[in-house]
């Protein structure tokens, strides 16, 4: 698959590289005893030190340290046993410190890389320049009131990791791919939820195009992107502007933007030209962290399987496509519901289920699996059902249907309803012979020749058993009796 | 390293000092003596000595992870020049 741009004049390449901060589950703040708890009332979680009160000092929160390290350990990366904290100088109202505590010469995480699927097949490997440890910034409210604006302090002070990527992308599937997947690994280790609704996890993306071959082109930065979709369709309609104004003539002013989501569009954010003189240098208030090999093998051995890790097991383990392994690994918990429900069964109708009945109906209601109606112990006991043969599969997906609206058990289902499949060779047998004695014109049809009929009659008998006649048995008396 | 105007210019903007234009040559003539006393540390030879940030080897306890500070919206605003509905209150800014 081609990820060229075709332009008027020619193919352009467009190469994307992606920060993204993830805020770490941690209880208390990075440097204060602040609680992070999501959608408490204004500023109630706030510490003088978040509100950067003078004379308050910065205590780092050992908590932040070890996910920050799980993290780079998941994401394949170098961890750095020296790390510095630095301060960020910039004026906004919702920092008050007039500078972000954050990591710049020397982050705690260095290089890495991981690699990402693509729905074609294709594997690639994105390069991570580094992830570090800063605040983050309380929240504006620029709608409260015409002329003022509104400072919320409570996420003041929260920690992020920002997790920069090598410029590695070339199209905007790869681009979702690889924030998808590291989403996927924070989750998994239980050090960012990934609740993109709430910001616990945005991304920027910076965005260049060039003639394939030639020098990297000056890069657009489009700020927060707090979905998928929307870092899809900024990153396609950035590209495209670039190359029209690449072929009309022009040059690509080096500037941050932002996607606005009503139009479909990048627009300038007012870029004033010393803006981004940041004047790093070593935050006076913190020493640096020093960590041992000690301490990071430890921090190893608290990490779970990791989704690459669990999918190649679940295909060979299981014998599942590579595509149904990644489906059921993206997130932990569904793995979890579906490693319950394969246990001593068959994995791949295990496998079927989860996918195609239990996940068809959660993301219809977006249900999380960990809410599932139907437990993993529960559609266990149904596809038991199924396999010892007391219901067909095609009464299953009723009786499922009634589990996922009840929320009773398969076997109390089947009990009441009577829904026991019938295996009886003589009461199928009966029930054959009334279909054909009262269908003499469509047994002459078939005898003559027409062979689909069969299908007819199979219906007939079905639905005079109510569906619970054994579906194998009955075609198989069906031809017998047909033909005698 | 020698500031001139434009540099006091600019440092006061970014540092969002306002300083009137008749006074920024004095202010470079001042900020001038203040970095030719601190180069004096160039004097020192520091060849082959890593650079550092504190010179304590002392590295601190760190701080558990629990929330014992915050919850208290008044405390946090009591300074605050205007406060509306437990916000802070500035002028419109919208970048």
């Amino acid at each position: 698959m081609s990820k060229l741009l075709k332009g008027r004049t020619g193919d352009w390449e467009i190469v994307i590289g992606l920060e993204i901060h993830a805020q770490s589950i941690t209880k208390a703040k990075l440097f204060s005893g602040a609680s992070t708890a999501f959608g408490a009332e204004p500023n109630t979680q706030v510490s003088l030190v978040d509100a950067a009160m003078p004379g308050m000092l910065p205590v780092l929160n050992e908590e932040s340290v070890r996910q920050a390290v799980r993290s780079g350990l998941a994401l394949n990366s170098k961890i750095n046993l020296h790390s510095v904290f630095a301060r960020k100088n910039y004026f906004y109202p919702d920092l008050p410190q007039g500078y972000q505590i954050s990591q710049f010469e020397s982050p705690i995480v260095g290089e890495g890389e991981l690699e990402i699927d693509l729905a074609d097949g294709e594997v690639v490997t994105v390069g991570i320049e580094r992830l570090h440890l800063e605040q983050d910034a309380g929240k504006s409210l620029h709608d409260q009131h015409p002329t003022k604006t509104y400072i919320d302090l409570n996420r003041s002070g929260i920690t992020l990791m920002e997790i920069v990527s090598k410029p590695d992308m070339r199209s905007s599937e790869e681009a979702v791919e690889y924030a998808t997947k590291v989403r996927s690994i924070l989750r998994y280790i239980d050090t960012c939820d990934g609740n993109m609704q709430e910001g616990s996890l945005r991304c920027d993306a910076n965005v260049s195009v060039r003639r394939p071959g030639e020098a990297l082109g000056t890069r657009c930065e489009i700020k927060n992107l707090n979905s998928f979709r929307y870092l899809r369709q900024a990153i396609d309609h950035e590209a495209v502007r670039q190359v029209e104004i690449l072929e009309d003539g022009g040059k690509i002013a080096q500037e941050t933007r932002l996607y606005d989501t009503a139009k479909g569009e990048t627009r300038s954010m007012r870029s004033k030209e010393e803006a981004h003189d940041y004047r790093y240098f070593p935050d006076p208030d913190l020493l640096p962290i020093d960590l041992s090999e000690e301490f990071v093998a430890r921090m190893k051995a608290t990490l779970p399987e990791l989704p690459d890790a669990r999918k190649e097991r679940f295909v060979t383990a299981y014998a599942l496509s590579p595509y149904d392994a990644s489906v059921l690994v993206s997130e932990r918990d569904t793995a979890d519901y579906f490693e319950t429900v394969a246990a001593g069964r068959d994995s791949k109708l295990a496998a079927n289920w989860v996918i195609s009945d239990l996940f068809g109906r959660l993301n219809k209601l977006t249900i999380p699996v960990s809410a599932s109606p139907v437990s993993a112990e529960a559609l266990g006991e149904l596809i038991d059902l199924i396999s010892d043969q007391t219901i067909s599969g095609r009464i299953a997906k009723d009786v499922f249907s009634e589990m996922f609206e009840s929320g009773e058990g398969a076997k109390a289902i089947v009990e009441k309803k009577g829904l026991r499949q019938v295996t009886d060779e003589g009461a199928i047998r009966g029930q054959v012979q009334s279909v054909i004695d009262d269908n003499p014109d469509k047994v002459a049809d078939y005898r003559g020749g027409n062979d689909k009929l069969v299908g007819w009659f199979m219906g007939q008998v079905m639905k005079a058993s109510q569906g619970k006649a054994n579906p194998g048995m009955v075609n198989k008396l069906l031809r017998e009796m047909l033909s005698a | 390293m020698s500031l001139d105007k434009d540099t006091v210019r600019r440092i006061a903007m970014l540092a969002r000092i306002k300083v009137p234009e008749a006074d920024l040559e004095t202010m470079a003539g001042e900020l001038n003596n203040i970095l030719g006393w601190i180069e004096q540390l160039d004097e020192v030879d520091t060849d082959g000595v890593e650079p550092m940030t504190s010179v304590s080897d002392f590295r601190p306890e760190l701080r558990a992870d629990v929330v014992n500070d915050g919850g208290d919206a008044e405390r946090a605003l009591a300074n605050a020049p205007e406060n509306a509905n437990g916000f802070f209150v500035v002028p419109k800014v919208i970048d």
